[in-house]
Parts: C-alpha cells; structure tokens; sequence
C-alpha cells in the first residue's frame, strides 16, 4: 500500500515561499491566481495491506514528525 | 570551572566556535557527539550550536530532535538543566517542545548573513542578567529559517511570563523586519527559564576585531 502525505503551512500562517511563487507568476503575466501555497509531499510504500491500521500508523508519523504541528496540516492519503 | 557540553550532530558546524567562546569564558567545555545517550557528568550547560544538522532535511531541527543525545537533554532540561540553543539549536530545541512556536522560512527567502542590531527585551534570566533591559546589542545573524511564528494566545503567554529575550531593531532601538519573525522576535526562553533559543550567533561576537564582543555579557550569564 502506498500512503500519500501532504503538508502544507496552515491557513493564517504566512507562506513566503507561496508568495515568491505568486509574484514571479504575476511577473510572468498569468493572470488570474488567487493565492498559493507551497507545500511538501511525502511517499511512504507501506508493508501493512490494512487500511485502518495503515492510516493509524501515518498519522503518527504525520505527528511526531512529517508535520511540525505547531505551523503545519497534513492531509493522508492512501492507495 | 562551569562544564559546557557543546552537542555536535552531523551538519552542525559551529560546534568548535562555541567551544573556543566558553574555553575564552573560563569554562571546560566537551563536544558531545549525538550518538551519545548521556550528558558528561556535572554537566552545567548544554548548548545545541548552529550548523544545518542533518542537510536541514524535512525541516531545520526536524531529525535531530531524535537524537540519543537529544533525550538526555530533554530529560536534562525537564530536571532544571541550563540549555542554551544557538541558531540551527534553537530551531531543533522548538521541534523538540522544550520551547514554544517554530522557526518558519525569511520572509524575504534570502539566507542573511550580518551584523544586526538587538534590543535586550527581559533580562530577568540568567542568560541576559549581565545586561540592562533596552541595551542595544551587536550580534551577528546568519540563517535561512529564522523566521519566529507563534499563534496568538502563545505570544500572549511568552509577553506575560517575560520570555522573549531579545528583538531585531535599528540602531535607535526601533523595531525592524529582518525575517519576518512575529514582532520581530530574535530569541525567547520556557517558562522557567532555564531552557534558551536565540537565532543570532553570541559565540560569533567576542572580539571588538572581528566586529563586536557583545556576545560575552550574553554568554557570561549562563555561566554566572
């Protein structure tokens, strides 16, 4: 089983990598976007064929360490 | 003689800075590689030094905290040892919970490498005892992600117990933007003081030759 992690920084929280990527694109001319957000996605091949207990597991790892909780969310994804 | 355990991860490289700074102070100092599990017996100080442990990979700090030697620190710091986090050791001290927020990417995205003017913010601490609150420090800054986030109700908390320790401001004393850190905090302590984070470099400023040697009334007072 695979296990899709995306983190992002949480809403509210200043993104300045976001930002520099937004204004290079305003300097490039595409219009039309709104924001962005720069995240990181992390690709885990799991041994486990459990959904549940693959999701349990993740989640821990996405606490203890994938996502810096204090200015991070993180999304999980399996497949 | 104060004895100063310097930890040393891999990627950390002002290990041996921050040793020569407390050897000139006085003190016995060990280099503590990380794979150690324990401190050195009577160990006074712990300082986690500047550097990009481990490539700075998922985030500044983020692998280090797991470190054997960084469980004998926790248990160091949660039993009343003096900690001192300098940079790259601030940031692995904020991953690992001894203190509060994170250090986000410069809002300017830039690596920033200076002398930078500092506001001494609370010196009712050890580390800042031997300087008057509003003093003006010249420090040097060098880092990528020094970029202080708390959320509210945190900062709240960090003004009330007098935590923050130290600001970036102008030579006027006025508060600037030098990373975007949340009023432009530089450096903070826990609640009971013992445990201290600071993103610029003291150990770098010892020498009116080499620019300043404000770092020493910093350091002094851990070691008071």
């Amino acid at each position: 089983m695979t296990a899709i992690v995306n983190i992002f920084l949480k809403e509210g929280v200043l993104d300045p990598q976001g930002k520099a990527i937004h204004h290079a694109l305003d300097a490039m001319n595409f219009e039309g976007v709104e924001d962005v957000r720069m995240g990181k996605q992390i690709i885990l091949k799991l041994t486990s064929n459990n959904r549940d207990d693959a999701m349990k597991e993740v989640e821990q790892m996405a606490e203890d360490i994938l996502a810096n909780t204090v200015i991070e969310d993180y999304t999980i994804e399996l497949l | 003689m104060k004895h100063i355990a310097v930890l040393q991860f891999p990627g950390t490289n002002c290990d041996l800075d921050t040793k020569y700074a407390f050897e000139k102070l006085g003190c016995r100092t060990t280099v503590v590689w990380h794979k150690e599990s324990s401190l050195p017996e009577n160990t006074d100080l712990v300082v986690v030094p500047g550097g990009f442990s481990y490539g700075d990979y998922l985030r500044s700090g983020a692998i280090a905290q797991f470190s054997p030697v960084m469980q004998a620190v926790i248990k160091f710091a949660n039993s009343g040892g003096r900690v001192l986090g300098i940079c790259n050791g601030f940031q692995i001290l904020t991953e690992v919970g001894l203190l509060p927020g994170a250090l986000k990417r410069n809002i300017g995205l830039h690596f920033i490498s200076k002398f930078q003017t500092l506001e001494v913010v609370n010196n009712s601490n050890n580390f800042l005892q031997k300087c008057e609150n509003n003093e003006l420090l010249n420090i040097p800054i060098a880092h990528a992600d020094g970029n202080y986030y708390i959320d509210e109700e945190g900062y709240k908390k960090l003004e009330a117990n007098e935590q923050i320790l130290v600001r970036y401001c102008d030579e006027k004393g006025e508060r600037v933007v030098v990373n975007g850190s949340v009023t432009s905090i530089a450096g903070i302590c826990n609640k009971n003081k013992n445990v201290f984070g600071l993103m610029p470099h003291p150990e770098r400023a010892l020498e009116n030759i080499l620019g300043s040697d404000d770092g020493i009334k910093m350091l002094e007072g851990l070691i008071t």
